[in-house]
Formats: C-alpha cells, sequence, structure tokens
C-alpha cells in the first residue's frame, strides 16, 4: 500500500486536512522509482529537481487557500514523444537522444494548469513506432508483472509507469493501439479519445491522421478528470475539434440499464486466445448482470485494417518524419562532404531498424507509379471500415471485445517478424481508423499475466465509455497491483 | 508483389537513407512479405468509394493573418547542432 493506491479524492482531502503534502506525492513517486525503475526501466528522464520545486509551490498554494486546478499535486509521467520545455523528449531515439524542447505542449501546458506534478519522461518504441517497447533505442522497457515479458507499446513506459506505482497517472499517445494495448498488457486503465478531441500541438507527430494523446491511470475515475483536464479545442493544432466538453466525472453513474451493446464476432473468433475471449465473456455476463444487452454483430472488413493501418500510418510517418535532416536538431553525423550527405548520413545513423523499415514503406507507398495501388486504395479501404461502425453504433451504445487477441509476450519472442509482430494491433488498429474513441480496463488474467477488455464508443461519445467501464470496474475485483 | 534489392536502393534514396548491405537485404525480405500482406486490399471493389484522409471532415483551416510573437532566435538555435550568426550552418552547396 502506498500513496498511489489513494483515490483521488482521498488525497485531495487529505491534503486539504494538512494531513499530507505534494511534496510528500512527489517524494513517494521518486522513492518508488529509485528502489525498481532499474527493473522496469520506464522512465527515460526525471524531474527530480523540478518536481520538488513545483510541489513546495503547490505546498505553498494550499496554506495560502489558492484554487486548487483537478489534477492538484498528483505526480505524472508524460510519454517521451510529448515535447516539455527544458525537459530532454528524445522519442525513444538517438536522434533526439539531446533534444531541449523550446517549447510545452498543450497537454504538458494543461497538466501544469491542473497543478499536475511532471516527474519524468517515459520510454517507448522509437518515434512510437511497435507494440512491445523494444524498439525503444535506450532500453526496452519489462512488464511488471512478469519481468521477462514485454509491457507492450508503443506507450509501454506510460503503462509500466502505473502498474509498478512510479506515477499517479500517465499521459501515452495511439496511433494504432500505443495506449489501450500496453494498458491490456499492463492491467491499467487507457483510453484513447476521439481523433481531434485533445490536442496533438507538441505531440511529435508519427501518422497525423490516427496520432491521439489520452490518459493511463489505474482507474476509471481517474481516467475521467485526466480527461477533463487536457480535452478542448485548440487553435494550434488545426485537426483538434471544436466541440462542447462535458462532464466526464460526472458521467460516472454507475448507471447501465437498456445498454446496447455490440460484440463483433470478428473479436472473438480466430486468433483470440481462448482464455482472452473467456475472460471477455464473463466481463459480459456482469454486464448483462447490471442492465445491459448484448448481441453479437459483424464488422466485416476487420481484416483488412491491419494493411490499411500500415500502409496509411508508414506513409504519413515518411512524410512527418522528413524533418529530422540533422539540420535545425537532433543529431548531425560527424564530417559530411556535402548537404546530401549529411541528411542520408544523420537519418542513417540517427533511425534504428523499425523507423527505417517504416520510412521505407511508406516512402514506396507515396512513390510514383504506386500511390494509387497502395496509398489511395488504403484510403478507400479506410471507408469502408469506418463505416463498419457507423453501421453498428445505428443500433448500438457501445461495442466491446478484448484490446488485443492474446495477453503479453516474452521479450525477443517476436523481434525477426515485423508482420506477426503488426497482428496483435489487430482489434486496435480498426478503432484507431474509425476515429472513435476506446478504452481498455482490467477484466482477469490468463497464465498470471493482466486481460484487457476493449468498450468503444461512438465519436466524442467518451462519457458511455467511460460510464460502461466505470459500471464494470465496480462491480469486479480486476484492478491489482503486481508485486515487485 | 515481390520487391528487389533495386527498388530497396531505389526507395531509400527517395527516403535520404543510406542502408548497409545487410541491411539492403533485411528490408527487400521483411517489404515484400508486407506487400504481398497488402495485396489482400485488391480484394475489395473500392471504385465508388471515396477515400479518407482524416475522420473529422476540415478542410483549409483557416486565421486572420495577423502578426503573433514569434521565438526568440536563441531559442531556435537551442538544438542547432551547428550555427553561424543567427542562422542554422550546412555544409556548402554551391562551390
Amino acid at each position: 500500500m502506498t500513496l498511489f493506491d489513494l483515490s483521488l479524492n482521498e488525497i485531495h482531502n487529505r491534503l486539504h486536512a494538512k494531513d499530507l503534502a505534494v511534496t510528500d506525492l512527489v517524494a513517494q513517486a521518486f522513492k518508488t522509482i529509485g528502489e525498481q525503475d532499474d527493473k522496469i526501466q520506464a522512465y527515460l528522464t526525471l524531474n527530480e529537481e523540478g518536481a520538488t520545486e513545483s510541489a513546495k509551490a503547490l505546498d505553498e498554494k494550499l496554506v495560502s487557500g489558492e484554487a486548487r486546478g483537478l489534477l492538484f499535486g498528483l505526480p505524472v509521467g508524460v510519454k517521451d514523444n510529448i515535447v516539455t520545455e527544458g525537459l530532454r523528449t528524445t522519442c525513444g531515439s538517438q536522434f533526439l537522444k539531446n533534444y531541449d524542447p523550446i517549447y510545452n505542449a498543450t497537454v504538458a501546458d494543461k497538466l501544469r494548469q491542473a497543478d499536475a506534478v511532471t516527474i519524468g519522461k517515459l520510454n517507448m518504441d522509437e518515434f512510437a513506432m511497435g507494440g512491445s517497447n523494444e524498439n525503444s533505442s535506450f532500453a526496452p522497457v519489462r512488464n511488471p508483472w512478469n519481468l521477462d515479458y514485454v509491457p507492450g507499446g508503443s506507450s509501454g513506459g506510460s503503462a509500466a509507469a502505473v502498474a509498478a506505482g512510479e506515477a499517479y497517472f500517465t499521459l501515452g499517445s495511439d496511433t494504432g493501439g500505443s495506449i489501450r494495448q500496453p494498458a491490456s498488457y499492463c492491467g491499467v486503465v487507457g483510453l484513447k479519445p476521439t481523433y481531434g478531441l485533445v490536442s496533438r500541438f507538441g505531440l511529435v507527430a508519427f501518422a497525423s491522421s490516427l496520432d491521439q494523446i489520452g490518459p493511463l491511470t489505474k482507474n476509471v475515475e481517474d481516467s475521467a478528470y485526466v480527461l477533463q483536464a487536457i480535452a478542448g479545442y485548440d487553435a494550434k493544432d488545426s485537426t483538434s475539434a471544436k466541440v462542447d466538453i462535458p462532464d466526464y466525472v460526472s458521467a460516472l453513474s454507475g448507471e447501465i440499464k437498456g445498454l446496447k451493446i455490440a460484440v463483433p464476432s470478428e473479436y472473438i473468433g480466430e486468433g483470440v486466445d481462448p482464455e482472452v475471449k473467456q475472460s471477455i465473456m464473463d466481463a459480459l455476463a456482469v454486464l448483462e448482470g447490471l442492465g445491459a444487452e448484448w448481441e453479437e454483430v459483424s464488422l466485416p472488413h476487420t481484416e483488412y485494417a491491419v494493411a490499411t493501418y500500415y500502409l496509411l500510418a508508414s506513409s504519413e510517418a515518411s512524410s512527418n518524419l522528413a524533418r529530422f535532416d540533422g539540420v535545425r536538431y537532433g543529431v548531425r553525423a560527424e564530417n559530411p562532404g556535402n548537404l546530401l550527405e549529411l541528411y542520408h548520413q544523420s537519418r542513417s545513423e540517427g533511425f534504428g531498424d523499425e523507423v527505417k523499415r517504416r520510412i521505407m514503406l511508406g516512402t514506396y507507398a507515396l512513390s510514383s507509379g504506386y500511390y494509387d495501388a497502395y496509398y489511395l486504395k488504403a484510403q478507400k479501404v479506410r471507408t469502408l471500415i469506418k463505416r463498419d461502425f457507423d453501421n453498428v453504433f445505428e443500433k448500438y451504445d457501445v461495442i466491446i471485445g478484448p484490446t488485443a487477441p492474446t495477453t503479453a509476450f516474452k521479450l525477443g519472442s517476436q523481434l525477426d517478424d515485423p508482420l506477426t509482430m503488426y497482428l496483435n494491433d489487430i482489434l486496435t488498429i480498426p478503432v484507431s481508423l474509425a476515429g472513435v474513441p476506446a478504452i481498455s480496463v482490467p477484466c482477469g488474467f490468463a497464465s498470471g499475466l493482466p486481460v484487457g477488455m476493449q468498450i468503444i464508443g461512438k465519436a466524442f461519445d467518451e462519457q458511455t465509455v467511460l460510464r460502461v467501464a466505470h459500471a464494470f470496474e465496480q462491480n469486479t475485483n480486476h484492478q491489482q497491483r503486481p508485486q515487485l | 508483389m515481390s520487391i528487389n534489392i533495386n527498388d530497396v536502393e531505389h526507395v531509400a534514396k527517395l527516403a535520404r537513407l543510406d542502408l548497409s548491405e545487410q541491411e539492403k537485404e533485411m528490408f527487400t525480405a521483411q517489404l515484400s512479405a508486407i506487400l504481398k500482406y497488402a495485396e489482400k486490399l485488391k480484394e475489395l471493389d473500392t471504385d465508388d468509394v471515396e477515400p479518407t484522409t482524416h475522420v473529422l471532415h476540415l478542410s483549409n483551416v483557416m486565421r486572420e493573418d495577423e502578426v503573433h510573437e514569434s521565438l526568440p532566435i536563441e531559442k531556435v538555435l537551442r538544438n542547432a547542432p551547428d550555427e553561424e550568426d543567427g542562422q542554422f550552418k550546412v555544409p556548402a552547396v554551391l562551390e
């Protein structure tokens, strides 16, 4: 039992009663990190001095009785592709190993406005490309439930840090499943909001039509609070959505009577581990017991989603990553003979294999003679995949299935086979292509490793997604912590 | 669709990457496998389907052409591998 096992309201009550100080919370984070992060390797950069200073300032606010932000005093870890002024941001890449951001991402500003305390930057697959964290160019993150297993990716550090009690909550980013899949593997709650709900300004771009920032937390209530703090229109992100932000916390009513749930046959069929499927069926029985109804439906284009995603995301990445040329920031090759060699050598030395692979795939798919056959074709299939979701949401409130077809796999077991690795994301990718919100909540264990249930909602209907997840959580006991 | 080592060399040049012989072989095999998998999309008739570029249906987000504060030069150059007189410095392009 640590301070991080307390609920947000308990923490705030104790802070108010002067029974606890923000400096205690921050000290707790660094103590736990010091004791065990050499095993987990969740953090790439710590902000001990800055966090301690912020904590002291917040403690003064407590004394003076100033208004307090929504996330007052909570130690947060931030995925290392979200820029933080004055705090090294590497994207898990050697290319940016010394990058010192000159501005804050909008979400980093919002965390500060909400009085959260940034304690460090979290490990990730290089440029968010990967599903195991083995593509971090610094060190692979380990799964806190079993150190021989991967934590998932690409927000593996963000998920592992919450599971291991090394942050009160964290931020991650999700392009094809990078919040939900590691949340599932590490037994925490991970929310990918609707595309456009949270500003991407200051998120180092991977695939701009898919990238979205979201919270990883130990429970659903925390997820609602964090979303409340970070959601909203931002003029600095031209793809930011102009929508009213509802009260997410008050949506957690516990009431789901009459809720209509669709369960896609493709999400519980071939390729899904039987134990994972059983956990989902048990979870559906719980929801049924609370008055919800479920029926099997079809999302017929599911089998095309992975190919569609890898063509589109890699194409967008090949364009986005052109900015890493060794001229303005990042590494520069030692002695290039001319400008062209400077580009070639800096990029070749700075990027790892997976990043090169995706840049190559995307460049090919966009190149003259192949654009129509690959890139345009994939954009058209994306329309069909989105329509699948539109059709189901005409009759149902949410779609439920597993977050991933299996539990976490062993470190090194899929390294030589990128295609197999890509197929781990088969149940999260279609949701990203459709741009709708989804949460992964713990729903049991298989062979000692956590299983995640994915609850998918209509665009901008995070309230329903959170309400269902919360009702499930309140009536089950899957929120467990690993023994480290 | 299978690609050969010449394709890989051509794409690497477009992507401004230098690949070792070993990398060229690895990417030839891996990209061929991925593209073969992507052939799956040809099963679908998409002649009358509009492409989705992204899901929000936004186009040409405009703003007023006003002068805003910009970052100071020292800050902008803080991460530059090489600089001179307030500018990024690179090897000569023209002799």
